[in-house]
């Protein structure tokens, strides 16, 4: 069974159809691309998946519990961390307070410590700038501390949206290095990418979304080599 | 010495003030409404202690506490029948017209059960005067414990909001909606214990303000509701220390404009100190104003 099964996920806003039968699945440790243009339902997707969206059809499961109706904040707690889209740090607060927000539904304080550690860790720029308020940061900083802040709630699966997105090249290939080291780590990742090549070279499948429908999908070296995906994607 | 004195009349009046923007300026940071039947609860509160007092012979401070436990209730209850179905409407004028309808209901069903006729409140506050400057300045008890009250209501505030972990909850709630609930906030409850701190603080205020000027009617929160709204936006909408600032400034400027220059235009004054903030400085003077990196 897979960790996570999306079943012909239909959402609306307001009477526009976003998604229209969606149906995905990523198993256990799998790094999972979601590709595809602007509007093609990306972020919806995964607004969906975490709860900040209602479905009106089709059904969500994770590790067989069906999550379609839980509300966000009870989804986190089953172990499913969201990096928003242009990251959403906390601006007023602190680094130091935007990563214990991560840990929100963590009690045990020792293994909020614990993860605090392995996250200064990974992010030694986020311990020098643990006073410094969040709205002070840089925006590939911004982006290592909003998945920071996903990695303190000690996650089975981290969704990512945009990681890549406004920062420079050189900060893309971090990004994209520290999602390796995730993934590497145990943590199943589901990444949302406009930057379809960085993308594809990461990810185990893909899948790849054109105006609300999966129109194609397979593993993730088959489509880097596919023509169409060639043409559309990934600018060749 | 009359000056000194009307400085600190100001500074008290202004303390009520303050702790009812305090209800506004939460409410408004967390759940981006302006509670217009804030002042109402208020009234709510005044009645039930004086209610408690008179008809029950209760103890004042268990009165008070029943007050208090009253209208955050009824924050919440208001929050979840009125506003919350409102929560994702298209346009924010619903909620605030809501929030007028509310004040209404308030006022009117606090007129079918207490009638129209004004009640004269108890002062239950026993602390005794002090006379200062061979006795050429007084300051009374009502005084002293409105301005102490409203010091301590602040601090805990601040305490509780920076220290505690719903207090980051708010904060965090306050700024981003969405975030927070990824990080497992319950933005529901959160906008809920913000109700129910904001009204059982309006309580609280109702009690102050009547034991200073003790006719109580259904319409006795109203004007202190929308003054305080006034001293919320003076001090920045969404700050808490704006609000306590606000709130003193304004008490002070209604008091020193009732006696130096007239009570017939003090509240004229009061609402010409918002227009002129709104025109200079539209955040208010501790406003946010947060730039969002992209």
């Amino acid at each position: 069974m897979a960790m996570l099964e999306v079943k012909e996920l239909q959402v609306y806003y307001g009477v526009i159809q976003a998604l229209k039968d969606v149906s995905f699945e990523v198993n256990q440790g799998e790094v999972i691309a979601l590709i595809g243009a602007n509007g093609a339902g990306k972020t919806t997707t995964l607004h969906t998946l975490t709860g900040l969206l209602p479905a009106k059809h089709g059904s969500i499961m994770f590790e067989g519990v069906d999550i379609t109706k839980m509300p966000a904040h009870k989804i986190v707690e089953m172990g499913i961390a969201h990096v928003p889209e242009g990251r959403r740090v906390f601006s007023q607060l602190s680094v130091y307070e935007n990563l214990k927000m991560g840990a929100y539904t963590r009690k045990d304080k020792k293994e909020i410590a614990e993860n605090l550690a392995n996250v200064y860790k990974r992010f030694p720029r986020l311990e020098e700038r643990k006073n410094q308020r969040a709205g002070t940061l840089s925006g590939g900083e911004q982006q290592m501390l909003a998945m920071g802040r996903a990695l303190m709630s000690n996650p089975k699966m981290i969704v990512m949206d945009e990681p890549s997105m406004g920062l420079s090249p050189i900060f893309v290939n971090e990004i994209f290095d520290i999602i390796e080291k995730v993934s590497a780590g145990g943590t199943t990742v589901l990444l949302v990418e406009q930057n379809a090549k960085k993308a594809l070279s990461i990810a185990d499948r893909a899948y790849v979304l054109e105006t609300g429908k999966i129109v194609l999908s397979g593993d993730a070296k088959d489509l880097i080599n596919d023509d169409s995906i060639k043409k559309a994607y990934l600018g060749e | 010495m009359s000056f000194i004195s009307y400085l600190i009349n100001g500074i008290s009046l202004g303390s009520v003030y303050a702790i009812i923007a305090l209800g506004y300026t939460m409410v408004y940071g967390i759940a981006k409404m302006l509670n217009f039947a804030h002042g109402d609860v208020i009234m709510i509160g005044a009645y039930t202690v004086l209610t408690l007092l008179t008809g029950a012979g209760m103890n004042p401070y268990l009165a008070v506490l029943i007050g208090m436990g009253t209208c955050t209730v009824l924050g919440i209850v208001i929050e979840k029948v009125a506003y919350k179905p409102l929560r994702n409407a298209s346009s924010s004028l619903a909620v605030l017209i809501t929030a007028i309808g509310v004040s209404y209901l308030l006022q009117n069903t606090a007129l079918l059960i207490f009638g129209a006729d004004t009640k004269s409140f108890i002062n239950i506050i026993t602390c005794p005067s002090v006379s200062l400057a061979q006795g050429e300045l007084t300051i009374t008890g009502t005084t002293i414990v409105t301005i102490i009250t409203c010091l301590v209501i602040m601090c805990g505030l601040m305490l509780f909001v920076n220290k505690t972990k719903p207090g980051r909850a708010m904060k965090a709630v306050s700024e981003d909606r969405g975030a927070a609930q990824l990080m497992g906030v319950n933005v529901n409850a959160t906008i809920s214990l913000t109700f129910a701190i904001g009204s059982g603080l309006a309580a609280v205020a109702g009690v102050l303000l009547c034991s200073a000027y003790p006719s109580l009617t259904p319409y006795t929160g109203a004007m202190p509701g929308i003054k305080a709204f006034v001293a919320a936006v003076f001090g920045g909408i969404g700050s808490i220390p704006g609000a306590m600032i606000g709130g003193i400034l304004l008490g002070i400027i209604e008091i020193l404009g009732k006696a130096y220059i007239s009570s017939q235009v003090a509240d004229a004054i009061v609402f010409a100190v918002l227009i002129i903030v709104l025109l200079v400085k539209p955040t208010g003077l501790f406003g946010k104003n947060i730039q969002e990196k992209v």
